[in-house]
């Protein structure tokens, strides 16, 4: 039974962020205020699209890079 | 007027616009209404995490019940592209994709070869692929060929507003593919439309010839007139081009006087 949770580190939109081992994506996100049924956001690990519906099963792990995009203004 | 047909769905206007540099969100959305445009192009990018209260671009366009176009703006290369339509495919739930692969960032011409290869991946892994390319007819073969839903050559380069700088390739590529032809860049004002349209385009996509109008309602009003008046013009068939004149009066019956001066 330990306490201490161990830290990783992982590189979120290009900026480098310590968190807990063991956080999904979906507690992850919702510390930025992204819920799973927000419409227009999209997330890749290491290039590769992660779907919300992979959000709860899917587990941050060290030098990771987590990209999150959405739809801005464009031409 | 027939209506635009692009991979299956119709669509009654034959513009498509973009999103970006309006004086602000009111206007770019009068300025929506008045062209009568049932699509519009988004860019992808990523969330400022500092910002928890983002104003949703996504739901403004879905109440103005607006098809949305993603691009991918910015990319360099097939892979970047690629991924940058697999990440708008999940955020906006749709297939469609603007695909935009930049070869130069001062002309912002598009890099064929990596045009053609994303093309081929994002067609292989079921995405609606409406290219942006060059207005050359090989390239635009090559696209449709491919399957892409569309071609979309430019008039002239991104934001220029130099209008249709060579309506002989557009000509060519009107007779070459069978698939939409879709001016995309380039267009300055509502003549530069009416041309497009005249010279057989299916469509216009245009953003900085009404967002960066003085006053873009009133064009994108005048842009919706110049793209129904160049299609109709169009579907009505224009005579041909002769050098000498083609008297549209009778000569037969003219009086004594003047029949002297008739050779």
């Amino acid at each position: 039974m330990s306490v201490m949770n161990k830290t990783i580190i992982v590189f979120v939109n290009g900026k480098e962020l310590s968190l807990d081992e063991g956080t999904t994506l979906t507690k992850f996100l919702r510390s930025f205020s992204i819920m799973p049924d927000e419409r227009g956001v999209a997330v890749a690990l290491d290039g590769e699209v992660v779907g919300k519906k992979a959000w709860e099963t899917t587990f941050l792990v060290s030098g990771q890079k987590v990209e999150i995009v959405h739809a801005v203004q464009g031409g | 007027m027939a209506s635009l047909i692009i991979a299956e769905q119709s669509f009654s206007s034959r513009l498509i616009l973009g999103t970006s540099r309006y004086p602000n969100i009111k206007v770019m959305l009068e300025s929506f209404d008045a062209s009568g445009a049932e699509m519009v192009t988004v860019a992808i990018r990523r969330i400022n995490l500092a910002d928890h209260s983002r104003e949703s671009l996504l739901k403004l366009l879905s109440d103005k019940k607006l098809k949305i176009l993603p691009n991918t703006a910015g990319c360099y290369t097939a892979a970047e592209a690629v991924f940058t339509a697999q990440l708008a495919r999940e955020a906006l739930g749709t297939n469609w994709v603007k695909l935009e692969v930049i070869g130069d960032d001062e002309t912002l011409f598009p890099d064929i070869p990596e045009l053609l290869k994303a093309a081929e991946q994002l067609l292989s892994k079921g995405f609606i692929v409406l290219p942006y390319c060059t207005d050359d007819p090989v390239t635009c073969k090559k696209l449709a060929d491919m399957g892409c839903a569309a071609v979309m050559p430019l008039g002239a380069p991104i934001g220029s507003g130099m209008g249709i700088r060579n309506p002989y390739n557009i000509q060519i590529i009107r007779d070459l593919v069978k698939i939409p032809l879709i001016i995309d860049a380039g267009v300055g004002t509502a003549s530069d439309v009416a041309i497009a349209m005249e010279l057989g385009c299916d469509g216009v996509l245009l953003n900085t010839a009404i967002a960066g109008a003085e006053h873009p309602v009133k064009m994108a009003k005048a842009i919706r007139l110049a793209t129904e008046a160049g299609r109709l013009a169009y579907e009505a068939g224009r005579i041909p081009r002769k050098l000498y004149a083609n008297a549209s009066s009778p000569i037969d019956g003219l009086t004594a006087h003047t029949v002297a001066h008739v050779s």
